[in-house]
């Protein structure tokens, strides 16, 4: 099974995680990775007694070679995109985690965690204030988003 | 005042002793030179083998002190900035365990909370990050006890340092651990050759950095250090030939002081070419002051500035309201209202044009001290030329020197616009300018001389007006700066900033 590069081999050991142990809450897109093991679409459904509770979304991963030492580009698709003051109406999301704060020891599933959780600290819906300047300016990629975490309480 | 005494006694006074003569140039040069830094300012240039050494002598030192591991020595006095007193200081007075979780080591004095995990030695591990198993001896981690396999660690360490240029900070590789990692630790790990100089070159660099009694040269491609023994505005030289201040690492700016300079760099990065176009086609409401750019031809203006929307004549900036239909006469020309208008606008249009009074004389003289820098390239050909006229290598040196002393007045003038800029007006300012319009009058003559062709027939002239140039020059150029020292030690003088 340790054929392939370093970061296929980490990344089929994730996927073998996710399918054998599944958190509940957390879905994989099983017919996305079929084609290309290096873009994943993930499910997840909002927390209970969240403001999105009910609401399903959906993530899109995808990961380079050097993942895990380079973190993966993480972002909403789909027709919802969660109304919340750290994503971007593009999808893209306001997460120190998947810039600066990144750490090979994270992965696809504490990052779904992570974003589940984010989701959870919402006490308002809406979008980022400068949602309509970003979206408009910004790369395809928001790896190459220079991010600044103002706040870290949402 | 002594100094307009001592304007023109140089001139026509030199000797035929030609020997003679340059030791008096020397001379000259040395009393300048004391005169300008009362007190002696040692510095050191240090190679990039002597950094690595003073470093490692830093930390020895305190670790004959304080009797922990070097490793969480070079971190803890990273977090001081290189600062030996102020660790000290902190580690005897203060709580030590703060202090470690500040610097983020582990206290090594506590013993690592890894009793747990020894029985399990001749177990296999998970590594967390490429999710394989692995013997206990494969797999490694600080004292925080976060384990990975070492061919995680070294990738990882490897990523931090070559892609993100990071040295002292790099963190543990755990999810929210910042425990830092020390450099026995990295240099033990790493095994690519590339890597290991890449970081020892940051760890190098962050230390001159952090190290407030440490400068790079910083001239292009010069790989020098300087090391001071406290740090002062102070003009220091590298083994490159660049003379730079201390505090600033801006090339030596005396008379100006640090703060003058840096604030006068930013306004003019800010707006010199603004304030060009600005003054060229704007003005400004006579109401409220906003800029305005007139973009149609009707005269009528109605301010933008929607808390204004004032209505005026873009040609006598009165009221338009008793312009009418006859403004073409413009009947109102002279009201009063309209005088008034045009004064307010006549004295933001002269703070502008101050400004730009200083800033093109700054300019002008940075410019020329580019091409005398060219100079050096004809005058060695001169030089040349002279020897082949029956002149020995040590007659013509004059002509380097002169070139020398050139740019270092160009150099000084330059600086004195600036500290004219932020100047407030009085009588020791008026003494300044004067001195100072003395010392450029004396500079162009000088610059002349030197582009002027030097024939043969004209040799013995030119060098002896040269000469006596220079040393003018020279002199006035240290009354000037005498002065403005005098008036720092005497504060005379007010800015307006």
């Amino acid at each position: 099974m340790s054929t392939g590069s370093p970061s296929e081999r980490r990344l089929r050991k994730e996927l073998m995680s996710l399918i054998t142990t599944p958190t509940p809450g957390i879905r994989l897109d099983s017919d996305s990775i079929s084609k290309n093991i290096n873009e994943w679409i993930v499910e997840i459904d909002a927390a209970k007694g969240s403001l999105y509770e009910g609401q399903t979304f959906q993530l899109k991963f995808k990961f380079n070679d050097r993942y895990p030492f380079d973190s993966p580009s993480v972002t909403f698709i789909g027709q919802e995109i969660p109304e919340h003051s750290h994503i971007y109406s593009n999808g893209h999301i306001c997460l120190s985690i998947l810039s600066d704060d990144w750490t090979p020891a994270l992965s696809v599933q504490t990052v779904c965690l992570s974003i589940l959780s984010m989701l959870s600290s919402a006490t308002k819906k809406e979008r980022p204030p400068d949602d309509l300047i970003y979206t408009k300016t910004c790369s395809k990629d928001p790896k190459r988003t220079k991010w600044m975490y103002h706040d870290d309480t949402v | 005042m002594d100094s307009e005494d001592e304007i023109g006694i140089d001139s026509g006074n030199s000797s035929d002793d030609e020997d003679y003569d340059f030791m008096q140039v020397d001379e000259i040069q040395r009393q300048s030179g004391n005169a300008q830094d009362p007190v002696e300012y040692p510095f050191e240039v240090l190679t990039t083998e002597e950094i690595v050494k003073h470093m490692l002598d830093c930390i020895a030192e305190v670790n004959n002190v304080v009797e922990i591991p070097a490793t969480t020595t070079r971190i803890l006095l990273n977090h001081f900035r290189w600062d030996k007193e102020k660790l000290m200081e902190r580690y005897y007075d203060g709580d030590q365990e703060a202090l470690f979780k500040a610097a983020h080591v582990i206290n090594p004095y506590v013993k690592p909370k890894r009793e747990s995990k020894t029985f399990r030695c001749s177990m296999m591990e998970d590594c967390d990050i490429c999710f394989l198993k692995y013997q206990y001896t494969n797999m490694t981690g600080l004292q925080c006890g976060h384990r990975f396999c070492k061919s995680c660690w070294v990738e990882y360490l490897t990523t931090k340092i070559m892609e993100e240029g990071l040295c002292k900070s790099i963190a543990c590789a755990a999810h929210g651990c910042d425990i830092l990692v020390d450099d026995v630790t990295v240099m033990s790990l790493l095994t690519e050759p590339r890597v290991k100089t890449k970081y020892q070159q940051l760890i190098t660099n962050s230390f001159v950095e952090c190290n407030r009694l440490l400068r790079w040269c910083p001239s292009a491609d010069c790989s020098y250090a300087v090391k001071v023994q406290y740090v002062d505005a102070r003009p220091v030289t590298c083994k490159c030939g660049h003379v730079f201040c201390f505090e600033c690492g801006e090339q030596w700016h005396d008379p100006v002081q640090c703060r003058l300079l840096r604030k006068w760099i930013k306004k003019c990065d800010d707006d010199s070419e603004t304030s060009n176009w600005i003054a060229a086609n704007t003005k400004e409401c006579p109401k409220c002051n906003v800029t305005i750019e007139k973009d149609g031809g009707c005269n009528h203006m109605v301010c933008k500035n929607q808390h204004c929307k004032h209505d005026f004549c873009w040609v006598c900036l009165g009221s338009w309201e008793p312009h009418g239909s006859s403004w073409y006469n413009c009947n109102r020309y002279d009201e009063d209202e309209a005088r008034a208008a045009r004064d307010a606008q006549e004295k933001l249009r002269s703070s502008l044009a101050r400004y730009l009074h200083y800033y093109n004389r700054y300019m002008n003289h940075m410019q020329s001290l580019k091409f005398e820098h060219k100079l050096y390239s004809s005058v060695k050909l001169k030089m040349e030329e002279m020897q082949q006229h029956n002149m020995s290598w040590i007659e013509v040196q004059f002509l380097k020197k002169a070139v020398d002393i050139l740019c270092q007045c160009r150099q000084t003038l330059m600086c004195t616009y600036v500290f004219a800029y932020y100047l407030k007006k009085n009588n020791q300012s008026m003494i300044f300018e004067d001195n100072q319009k003395d010392l450029e009058s004396a500079t162009e003559k000088l610059s002349e001389y030197l582009e002027r062709d030097i024939t043969s027939e004209n040799l013995a002239d030119i060098k002896q007006k040269v000469q006596d140039k220079y040393r003018y020059c020279e002199k006035r150029r240290k009354v000037l700066l005498d002065h403005v020292h005098e008036g720092y030690d005497k504060d005379w003088w007010e800015y307006v900033e």
